[in-house]
């Protein structure tokens, strides 16, 4: 998947060859001009127009976007919600991988199928099926349809695979001898998972996490069926966005939108400091 | 006895890794297994070590049953073949990662390890991180972190498999003298007999999961107990009904020793100061004879002459009743 090169490998290449970053042969700079260029017509571009939109009434775009009420609360939700399921994800979806790598058991290559499906399937047909189970005519009588935790549940089903699939491969490759080194040095279990194996894989879990987390602030499909979109209790900034722009207030919406791409990049940040600092300690 | 190995059997599946194993190694030195690939010897050093559980019989380290004990508790070191660093920890960290596991005191750790490091000659990159030393370097600083915690024993796994052979000649050496040094109990598995021959005090032969002679270079070299132990220790040829080493025949031109059979000299190669030839014997065999160049040239061999072949007094043969190919294919 993509979020093992996005993790690692761009910095590794950039460490490995200090010196050689600014002596490019005449095939990379061809290469380097035409990924600058499709990387500023699809990302550098618009998000420079969002946030001139923004900034088109000044500072008090972005005052009025964080002072009013229902976008604050939204974005409260927002933020709140994903950095909870995250923090679930963090946590199981590293089990899943572990158990995954790890352990042999019938169904196993299922399950190591399915996991997909979540991040597979068209998000509003996620949300149907959410709907369909946990809904007013859940089979299963649990209904959590116009609640917060209907956002959660939502969240948590579609980016469940990012850590999983960020560290799934991380793990296979972790050498068993490594293991078994620290054993014979007496190290028990836990300490050779605290100071080995997760030093190892905190990497990939940071990149798993900041997928996900970038996932959680921008859903909209899956969650707007079963949430209700309640304001001030179960809207999401992608719907109070949208609520924007239905409006004619395409300042607000970019101003919204520019608050979150921030939020975004703190946390990807935070997720990436946090990371190294993990990674160096052992 | 150091390490007492009784009647341990091992499988994998239908797999048959080790049977009936007993062996005793001696402590303070060093003794090589050494086998061809497959042969159960990696299995052993395991099941020494407790990374691997024999199916049946003991294992006892220094007196103590350590059977049922867990790798924790044996107080062994291991080296592996592909080194397995701690690749996130500097190299001082590395080594020092046994003592912090036994929450020594910091000053105390910093001394051992700066002792091992100035051991194994890597006192300027105790800050570098494993993926910034070569191949040696990171098996010399296995060694230290095996030899940090002083284990009873320290088993070594191919320790040199990975590397190439000019690095694989010097850390042998270094390895002999390392042990010289510090004389811990010191069992390391190899494929190699020249490296077995030029390290151990004791080697162990096995193959097939069964040991099929254990003793020292000298004494396997000199007696082996069969055929298989001869064809894996060094070259073999064939001379008339015995197995013999190509060094061990003597050659002359004329049929006046008892017991000398006729051949003629088919191929003749001179390596350095050794000459080779390849002679064919009257029931169609081929046999080859290593000599001298002096002895060669007042011979005066050349290829189509004729030559008796004897086997010199003293030599080391076996009956030659299994067929050729298998030892020469091993040696």
């Amino acid at each position: 998947m993509t979020a093992a090169v996005l993790g690692q490998d761009t910095r590794a290449v950039g460490r490995g060859r200090p010196g050689v970053r600014w002596t490019l042969t005449a095939g990379s700079s061809l290469g380097l001009g035409i990924g600058m260029v499709w990387f500023s017509l699809l990302v550098l571009i618009p998000l420079a127009a969002i946030v001139a939109t923004a900034g088109g009434e000044g500072w008090h775009g972005y005052l009025d976007a964080l002072t009013n009420p229902q976008s604050w609360a939204a974005i409260k939700l927002t933020v709140g919600q994903s950095l909870l399921v995250t923090g679930i994800n963090v946590v199981m979806g590293t089990t899943i991988a572990w158990v995954l790598v790890r352990d042999r058991f019938a169904g196993k290559r299922l399950l190591d199928l399915v996991i997909d499906i979540p991040f597979a399937m068209p998000t509003i047909v996620a949300g149907l099926v959410l709907l369909g189970l946990y809904g007013p005519q859940s089979p299963l009588g649990i209904n959590v349809s116009n609640t917060r935790t209907s956002v959660t549940l939502a969240l948590a089903f579609v980016t469940l695979p990012f850590i999983v699939r960020t560290v799934q491969p991380v793990l296979a490759e972790l050498d068993a001898d490594v293991e078994e080194a620290a054993a014979s040095l007496g190290a028990r279990r836990l300490t050779v998972l605290r100071r080995i194996v997760l030093p190892a894989i905190v990497p990939a879990i940071a990149a798993g996490a900041a997928l996900s987390f970038a996932r959680a602030i921008s859903e909209y499909g899956s969650l707007v069926l079963i949430s209700g979109s309640l304001p001030y209790h179960t809207e999401v900034v992608s719907v109070r966005v949208l609520g924007f722009i239905e409006g004619g207030d395409r300042t607000s919406a970019a101003a919204l939108a520019t608050i979150m791409l921030a939020v975004a990049l703190t946390v990807i940040v935070a997720l990436d400091v946090l990371q190294r600092r993990v990674a160096r300690r052992g | 006895m150091s390490i007492e190995i009784s009647d341990v059997n091992k499988r994998f599946g239908d797999f048959v890794a080790l049977e009936d194993v007993n062996v005793s190694l001696p402590t303070g030195q060093l003794t090589a297994l050494l086998g061809p690939s497959g042969g159960g010897k990696s299995t052993l050093l395991r099941i020494i070590a407790g990374l691997e559980k024999a199916d049946t019989g003991t294992v006892s380290i220094e007196g103590v049953d350590a059977t049922r004990m867990s790798p924790q508790k044996r107080n062994v070191g291991f080296v592996f073949q592909h080194y397995a660093v701690f690749k996130h920890m500097s190299v001082a960290k590395n080594v020092a990662f046994g003592l912090e596991i036994r929450k020594r005191p910091k000053d105390e750790v910093r001394a051992r390890v700066d002792e091992l490091l100035r051991l194994v000659h890597l006192s300027q990159f105790a800050d570098r991180l494993p993926s910034q030393l070569s191949g040696g370097q990171r098996q010399r600083m296995a060694l230290a972190r095996a030899l940090a915690v002083q284990p009873k024993v320290l088993l070594l796994d191919e320790p040199f498999g990975a590397l190439d052979a000019k690095v694989r000649k010097e850390l042998r050496e270094w390895l002999r003298r390392l042990h010289d040094e510090v004389p811990v109990t010191t069992v390391f598995v190899t494929h190699d007999q020249e490296e077995a021959m030029e390290v151990a005090d004791e080697i162990v032969v096995i193959n097939d999961g069964r040991i099929e002679q254990v003793g020292t270079p000298d004494s396997l070299y000199d007696r082996p107990a069969n055929d298989f132990v001869m064809g894996f220790l060094g070259e073999v040829t064939r001379l008339g009904d015995v197995r013999l080493r190509p060094h061990d025949i003597e050659i002359s031109r004329s049929p006046d020793l008892a017991g000398s059979s006729p051949a003629d000299v088919l191929r003749l190669t001179r390596v350095g100061f050794e000459v080779r030839l390849v002679a064919g014997t009257e029931d169609g065999r081929e046999v080859s004879v290593v000599t001298t160049r002096a002895h060669a040239r007042s011979l005066g061999l050349a290829e189509g002459e004729r030559v008796w072949l004897t086997p010199s007094s003293g030599a080391a043969t076996v009956p030659a009743m299994t067929p050729l190919v298998r030892a020469e294919l091993a040696g």
